[in-house]
């Protein structure tokens, strides 16, 4: 199919398409309306049984751990295919049509002082940022993910700030795949404790803590948000080097070109 | 009709035209985000579905137990969404950059590997 | 049975390749088989433990153990009956033997191929043992994930990248209708639990049910691969690894095929009664089409993988044909021919393999006359007589039971099309055995550019290779005969049909009942009618080849016939906005059929 008669057959099915998502969409509850009843029992016991305060939080790493379990291993898994994708075979850089790559390649220039400055006075605080979102999950809207994303964005910082290879020495390959496997094994670890102790998978077996909810409180919760954050961190940095080396290879031949 | 089910519209306007972006595309890259459009769909129908007039977040941290607060099972869903697209994303990507490396092009009506 | 058992087939892959991946520096490729062959045989061994304890009594366990409260569900469940555990422990299975047969196949496989195998094999497993709708959709999605890194693990060859990518985008919206689907009824009952949503939902049947479920029955049939939305399949299929073949041909299609029977009789069926004709016809008809598109574009292929591909495409169509009947007669047929199917086919991959291994080439034609292994053959011949329904392949008596529930439920062409299909599918397997392993038939030389790439060993067939495929041949000849099985199996699929059981079962613990039917005997019509069209099969195999219909196949080759070929041929373009395209046309057709009705 030519894109014109592409374009031609999808815009009557589109059509069609969105009037039936209409169709379906007006049987929702009025917006503002949300009737429940799933969401509502667990706003109603959560703090009493799980002295946390972070419904969410409970959700994804108790109530429903074992979804955000997979959904780590979708982490685990994306960032294996990715880097087997993008690692380079000595037999394949023969392959590569070099001048064409050269011509493809955009000038990266060098960051100026004030970029320097700014990123780096950035790092600390990312840093502080992160850990308090990731501990903080179960008291405050934070949690494992969103503090292990923040944790990611300082190697990145550093890599605007300098160089390819600063950024490594922050934050090796290496130290990636290990917090990404500790993450993912510690989750299922904290998991099968439960069957260890003859009670369910993800089921809590360290105490709750105290009823008025604090940083320590809320049984497995913590540690699992833990267990997240560094899953996220490690595998978002595996990611971010992965598809940085490629950069770097493109950035150094144009600087053997610029000599 | 409208004033009370409008923001729902918005979650099938997103699938609509995300789905256009994918078919009409002429670069692999720009197929990718179109993807994140269409996904950004399910994230406004499931946060929307979950509000409720009125009602605080559910952070029980400074209110009493019984306040009302919005649903949140929609928002622990959402984030899940999120993780797992964002790494699909990356995954597709890393593709992207591969075909680009052997074919020097990314237009998906272009690139004709499969051969038979 | 120890309930802590229920997760085990999911956790141990999982955690087996978490190790791997840590592991991977100091792991050498032989301590990498080793490791992942205990964790997916372990795998299968706690699955067929679970399968062996639902006979009797439908398991559910909640993680984290949080029972439901007044049948609301505040957790996750398991809820594993017989057809599910067999699904897993068929997944298991299929694993086992696909590591096995890649300890010879590769020479420089990596720990990352077995660790994406592993977290490939929980997904299924996860997917086959939840209970729960948005869980299914996670497992849905971590299966995606691992087989679209598994299809472009030979990264070095171009077709590898595009078949990927095309694999990737559709099945990517397809996860998405499948989460739209569930949003729209959770905004209606506020359940995830697929008991509870079904329950919930009860007789309540308006444009956001019936939208809601059009949604969730394409996305899951992107990934059954049925017509229309089937394009992706043969791009993946033809350039994934072989090992890799043999589980997405034989298991994980199947598994977007569970999911809409699991979907339509534990959340629908109580929902859309009155749209059950409705519902029949469309399936009937797309599965219809799907035999047959799928059977005629498998006879026109040379590239075998492909071929192969396309024969699952037919047998997805013919599955569906059996999900249409909805009677437990005809899902018996058609669970007993998806367990056929899947060893039948995974074994003919593996077939597949051993010629790339050997030749560098997948061309039927180029490799005519050069295979001399007489277990390579037997695989071809025993695999091309199995998907032409010879008994007492597994395949035989899964399309008896179809065709007898055919006949009862007043579908009496519908036999016809699925022997069509099985004699196109099985001609084109013996054809192509007979042009590789007896010498008959036009011939290419060898693609010689082919000859140096050597990411995959090149050598002798070892039994390493040859013996899991003649495993599975011998068990799907095998597992079908006794009655006990098919009696058992007609009972499972009632078990699973009987959706108020399963949520009384799920939300309150009561006890299933006991389904007590046996199935109809094979009749001798039957047995005369199935080995007749293994013949036919053959028959037309030799046509295609033998030098003295050449005038003859010219002919056709000038008539109308072959045009319609081609042009059929130019719709599997390779071009991912076209896939599209034909996705939205499909995902309309099924949800304007249901709108229509209201």
């Amino acid at each position: 199919m030519s894109r014109r008669v592409r374009i031609f057959l999808f815009l009557p099915l589109a059509a069609a398409f969105l009037i039936l998502l209409l169709a379906a969409m007006e049987g929702i509850p009025a917006i503002g309306h949300y009737r429940g009843p799933y969401g509502d029992v667990l706003n109603a016991i959560t703090v009493k049984e799980r002295h946390t305060t972070g419904v969410v939080s409970a959700v994804n790493f108790d109530y429903r751990g074992f979804d955000t379990l997979g959904e780590e291993s979708i982490l685990f898994v994306s960032v294996i295919g990715a880097t087997l994708l993008l690692r380079q075979r000595p037999d394949e850089i023969k392959d590569t049509n070099e001048s064409e790559q050269d011509e493809g390649a955009r000038k990266v220039p060098e960051p100026s002082d004030a970029v320097r400055l700014l990123s780096l006075a950035l790092a600390a605080p990312a840093v502080l940022f992160g850990i308090y979102v990731v501990t903080h999950g179960q008291l405050t809207p934070g949690g494992g993910f969103q503090g292990g994303v923040v944790l990611a964005t300082v190697p990145l910082l550093v890599y605007v700030a300098g160089d390819l290879e600063i950024f490594k020495k922050v934050a090796p390959a290496m130290l990636g795949e290990l917090a990404e496997s500790a993450g993912v094994g510690g989750y299922i670890l904290i998991g099968v404790a439960g069957l260890i102790w003859g009670k369910s998978f993800l089921e809590n077996v360290v105490p709750l803590g105290p009823a008025d909810p604090k940083v320590y409180s809320g049984g497995t919760i913590p540690l699992i948000s833990l267990a997240t954050g560094m899953a996220v961190a490690g595998g978002f940095v595996l990611l971010l080097i992965s598809f940085l080396e490629e950069t770097l290879e493109l950035r150094l031949k144009t600087k053997r070109r610029g000599k | 009709m409208i004033a009370t089910h409008w923001p729902y519209g918005i979650a099938a306007w997103l699938f609509i035209v995300g789905l256009y972006g994918i078919v009409t595309s002429r670069n692999y890259v720009h197929l990718i985000m179109c993807i994140a459009v269409l996904q950004s769909s399910t994230y406004v129908l499931l946060v929307t579905i979950g509000y409720r007039s009125g009602a605080t977040s559910p952070i029980y941290a400074n209110i009493s137990p019984d306040t009302p607060a919005v649903d949140p099972i929609v928002q622990a869903l959402m984030l899940t969404d999120i993780v797992v697209e964002a790494v699909v994303m990356a995954l597709l990507l890393a593709l992207a950059m591969q075909i680009h490396q052997r074919a020097g092009s990314l237009d998906p009506d272009k690139i004709r590997f499969l051969r038979w | 049975m120890d309930l802590r058992l229920v997760t085990l087939p999911v956790i141990v892959p999982l955690f087996a390749a978490v190790l791997l991946a840590a592991l991977r520096a100091i792991c050498n490729s032989r301590a990498a088989d080793g490791i992942a062959l205990i964790a997916a045989g372990s795998s299968t061994v706690f699955s067929g433990i679970i399968l062996s304890a639902s006979r009797h009594q439908t398991i559910v366990y909640w993680l984290g153990n949080w029972q439901p409260r007044n049948g609301i569900a505040i957790g996750i469940c398991f809820a594993v009956d017989p057809i599910g555990a067999g699904l897993a422990t068929l997944c298991g299975g299929l694993t086992v033997a696909a590591l096995i047969f890649s300890c010879k196949y590769f020479d420089r496989a990596g720990t990352l191929f077995h660790v994406l195998m592993l977290v490939f094999l929980a997904a299924m497993s996860g997917f086959c043992l939840t209970g729960d709708a948005f869980n299914m959709f996670v497992f849905f999605e971590l299966m995606s994930a691992s087989a679209f890194a598994l299809c472009a693990y030979k990264t070095e060859e171009r077709e590898a990248l595009q078949g990927a990518a095309n694999f990737a985008v559709t099945n990517t919206i397809g996860a998405f209708l499948v989460l739209d689907g569930i949003a729209l009824i959770y905004a209606r009952t506020g359940a995830l639990n697929l008991a509870q949503i079904g329950r919930t939902l009860g007789a309540s049947r308006d444009a956001l049910t019936l939208i809601a479920f059009a949604l969730i029955t394409s996305g899951f049939l992107i990934k059954g691969a049925v017509v229309p939305f089937h394009l992706w399949l043969s791009d993946a299929h033809a350039v994934a690894p072989t090992p890799v073949c043999v589980l997405f041909s034989g298991v994980m299609v199947e598994l977007g095929l569970y999911a809409v029977v699991r979907f339509y009789w534990t959340v629908f069926s109580r929902a859309l009664p009155d749209s059950t004709p409705a519902l029949q016809w469309l399936f009937i008809l797309f599965g219809t089409a799907t035999a047959v598109v799928g059977g005629v574009m498998c006879f026109a292929q040379h590239h075998l993988k492909r071929l192969l591909a396309f024969s699952t495409i037919s047998h997805m169509g013919i599955l569906l044909m059996g999900i249409g009947m909805m009677t437990p007669q005809a899902m018996s047929g058609v669970w007993t021919y998806l367990a056929g199917h899947s060893l039948v086919k995974a074994a003919l991959f593996m077939g597949a393999g051993i010629l790339v291994h050997q030749f560098r080439t997948v061309d039927e034609v180029a490799l005519k006359g050069r295979c001399h292994s007489w277990a390579a053959g037997l695989i071809f011949a025993g695999g091309g007589l199995a998907l032409a329904g010879l008994p007492p392949f597994a395949t035989f008596f899964g399309t008896a039971m179809l065709e007898d529930a055919a006949k009862r439920s007043g579908y009496g062409w519908a036999p016809a099309v699925i022997m069509l299909a099985g004699i196109l599918t099985g001609g084109a397997v013996l054809r192509s055995g007979m042009r590789i392993f007896l010498g008959i038939g036009r011939g290419r030389p060898l693609p010689s550019s082919e000859s140096h790439d050597d990411s995959e060993k090149r050598g002798p067939v070892s039994p390493v290779m040859t013996i899991p495929a003649l495993a599975l041949l011998a068990i799907a000849l095998c597992i079908g005969v006794p009655r006990s099985f098919r009696d058992g199996i007609l009972r499972y699929a009632a078990t699973l049909q009987d959706s108020g059981a399963y949520a009384s079962r799920v939300l309150e613990g009561t006890p299933t009942p006991v389904q007590t039917s046996t199935s109809a005997d094979i009749e001798v019509a039957t047995i005369i009618r199935s080995c007749s069209s293994a013949l036919i099969a053959a028959a037309l195999g030799w046509f295609a080849l033998a030098g003295r219909f050449r005038g003859f196949r010219r002919s056709l080759a000038a008539s109308p016939v072959q045009a319609m070929v081609n042009g059929l041929r130019s719709l599997h373009s390779g071009v991912v906005g076209d896939y599209v395209v034909w996705i939205v046309a499909g995902v309309v057709a099924v949800g304007v059929a249901l709108m229509v009705q209201l």
